[in-house]
């Protein structure tokens, strides 16, 4: 689960993570105050208004802006709030913004440059351990450092058994070219982010960039913190940060219905048991011709009320010109399944696509006859070539 | 022959007497399965489906000789449930749940690591020996006794796998379903290197999906060591990056566990690879039937 980065910011500094300071705003009256509080509190004049949206390069698409007074913090805030960000990951549409968090200024001058570096804790699962990834090269896409120069990534393995040691945080900080008080800080950075990342059950930390600051502090100026699903249910206080508004609606209705359901681009919308072979139909679809519209997985129990309510998921896309629905009934029986189709299509009453049904295992031959004698606008098939064929025929 | 299990084995279920438990050891024992017991904590002393029930699996092993656990407990018991198996001396454990945390799982792997045994899974369906035994939720009347290995990410792609093979005239020897979890015990390159040290098989279908890098690593071994026809597919040709496709280890993090970029390294090494997941069979009946000419 995606979250927010001014919540994943309050996650790590609940473990002792020093985090770039900020308060989350919904308007820009807001923005104003926090920006008065942040003076007052951490002394900073300039203050960063950053898009809170679940998308990385937020500031290519003009989603995070320095302001230098409390008027600029208005004028940035209202432009912010409310726009239509576009980001390398938002796709065209992109994404609707709520929310700003106004953050102190870090990059203050002083003593010494300031330096940013990329650090991220994941599994690594080649080796079923969790890693620290970490660069000098901070602040960029981390995906270009290493096409480019990936001897600026190192890895550090950590040991189940043990968790991160004092030495690994050391071996990080001198590789980072770091002395001083700022290598010091760079230990208690590490090992605070790693317990973090540890006692939430997270999958992923991303911290880019880490600061030194110009009086030799280590802190996080961005948070992209990915909790583990399967971890949630020990942290009931983290699952209910998820924010369903960032999520695609009919994706969220879906989930409600227990069904697992991921939208895509294309133009055939399908419906089957199992993740693996709804993966296998989705491609079947576009070597028949046509473009996956969804995958969608019904799970193990798929009886007629599972089958309406993909029905309805499904038909939500205008984009959808076909449906094939394919199950192959192990422990489920083909003539529930195929019961459930026609229940569900009477139901629903004048479905306007084409469906091809293939019902493959437990009572195939039942399914079939059942689905043949409705007199329902509905092609069946028993093999998975020839529903590919059928898909190839209604798409012509 | 065949692998890991057959009709010797002597097969304990851990979460006996729940729902799932008790509706998937009934069908394992009509497959033949010697299904000697099973554990349910504080439930130990009663009789369930004809069988004793345990408190501990320890108290299984010693009472039965049973040297095979297949797991049916929740997300949140499971990795205590596996590594008491382990601790008990189980030699073969199918953990059937799917949803354990990460977590847990990395803390599974190393407890299991030096000890004699083998996990296979979480979040798969089990393992079958055509004929012989059952240790999963799979339909057991797809399967025909054969020479065909099947190891598989999927469960329901495996049975689909299957049947293709069974309706080309071939059977199976033993199929293995790994699993669709990013951390899991028993890696594609290690059911393949079993299944090709099998004199009983002649074929294997290696079915993989996006995510991670374990067809890779095991097409690398099959270049080196292989010495017989492989067919594979991979699930997920048409899933966009950073998507979960269901499977919580479904999902394309980089260039390089794409189903394009496993499909070409497999190619490489030797393997026939199939773009559409009807053609399984039909490829392995062309291979068989080249090795027998």
């Amino acid at each position: 689960m995606n979250i927010h980065e001014y919540q994943g910011k309050a996650i790590l500094k609940s473990f002792g993570v020093r985090i770039q300071e900020g308060i989350v705003a919904d308007t820009p009256e807001q923005a104003v105050e926090a920006a008065k509080k942040l003076k007052e509190d951490y002394d900073s004049s300039w203050v960063v208004i950053k898009a809170q949206i679940h998308a990385g390069g937020r500031g290519k698409g003009g989603g995070v802006k320095l302001a230098k007074n409390l008027d600029e913090v208005k004028e940035r805030a209202e432009q912010i709030i409310g726009m239509q960000l576009i980001t390398p990951q938002t796709g065209a549409e992109g994404k609707k913004v709520n929310k700003v968090l106004v953050a102190q200024d870090v990059y203050y001058p002083g003593e010494s440059e300031t330096k940013e570096f990329y650090m991220s804790v994941l599994m690594d699962r080649a080796a079923g351990r969790n890693i620290v990834m970490y660069s000098t090269e901070g602040g960029m896409d981390i995906e270009e450092v290493a096409e480019h120069t990936p001897h600026l990534i190192f890895k550090e393995e950590i040991d189940p058994k043990v968790g991160l040691q004092g030495f690994q945080a050391r071996k990080i900080a001198f590789n980072l070219g770091l002395s001083g008080d700022a290598f010091k800080d760079m230990t208690r950075f590490v090992a605070a982010l790693y317990k973090a990342y540890e006692a939430t059950d997270s999958s992923m930390f991303e911290i880019n960039p880490v600061l030194k600051t110009s009086d030799n502090k280590i802190l996080a100026v961005d948070a992209k913190v990915n909790l583990d699903d399967n971890g949630l249910f020990r942290h009931p206080d983290y699952a209910a940060l998820r924010d369903t508004s960032e999520e695609d609606p009919t994706e969220v209705e879906a989930s409600l219905s227990n069904l697992n359901y991921v939208k895509l681009d294309g133009n055939v919308g399908c419906m089957v048991n199992g993740a693996g072979l709804a993966m296998a139909t989705m491609d079947i679809i576009k070597i028949a011709g046509g473009e996956p519209a969804n995958f969608l997985d019904v799970g193990g129990t798929a009886n007629a009320q599972t089958v309406k309510a993909a029905f309805n998921i499904i038909l939500k896309d205008p984009n959808v010109k076909a449906i094939l629905i394919n199950i192959f009934g192990g422990i489920v029986r083909c003539d529930r399944v195929a019961q459930g189709v026609i229940d569900a299509y009477n139901e629903i009453g004048n479905i306007p696509v084409p469906i091809i049904v293939r019902l493959q295992g437990t009572n195939a031959e039942e399914a079939k006859k059942l689905i043949d004698e409705s007199g329902l606008q509905v092609y069946s098939a028993i093999l998975l070539k020839d529903a590919a064929e059928l898909v190839k025929k209604v798409l012509a | 022959m065949s692998v890991l299990v057959n009709k010797d084995s002597k097969v304990i279920v851990q979460g006996f007497t729940g729902n799932e438990g008790t509706y998937h050891a009934s069908q394992m024992i009509a497959y033949g399965t010697q299904v000697v017991g099973g554990v349910t904590p504080g439930k130990g002393g009663q009789q369930h489906l004809e069988r004793p029930v345990f408190n501990t699996v320890k108290d299984a092993v010693v009472e039965t000789g049973a040297d095979v656990s297949i797991i049916f407990v929740p997300p949140a018991f499971a990795a205590d449930a596996i590594m008491e198996a382990a601790e008990a001396g189980i030699k073969v454990i199918v953990c059937i749940t799917e949803g354990i945390p990460t977590k847990d799982m990395i803390q599974v792997k190393e407890y299991i690591k030096d000890r004699d045994t083998r996990l296979i899974g979480p979040n798969c369906p089990g393992i079958i020996t055509a004929d012989e035994a059952k240790i999963g939720i799979m339909p057991g009347f797809i399967f025909r006794k054969g020479s065909i290995g099947v190891v598989s990410k999927s469960g329901t792609l495996t049975y689909e796998a299957v049947d293709q093979v069974v309706k080309a005239g071939l059977g199976i020897t033993t199929a293995i379903g790994i699993g669709g979890d990013p951390i899991i015990g028993t890696p594609t390159k290690q059911a393949v290197e079993l299944l090709m040290n099998d004199p009983e098989t002649e074929g294997i279908i290696m079915i993989g999906e996006i995510g991670g890098g374990m067809e890779a690593e095991a097409a690398r071994w099959i270049k080196e060591h292989g010495t017989k026809p492989v067919v594979g597919f991979i699930a997920g040709q048409t899933a966009p990056p950073g998507r979960r496709m269901g499977h919580a280890g479904a999902i394309v993090g980089g260039a390089d566990d794409t189903a394009a970029a496993k499909m070409k390294i497999m190619s490489e090494c030797g393997i026939r690879v199939v773009e559409s997941p009807a053609e399984i069979g039909a490829a392995m009946a062309e291979e068989i039937a080249k090795l027998r000419a």
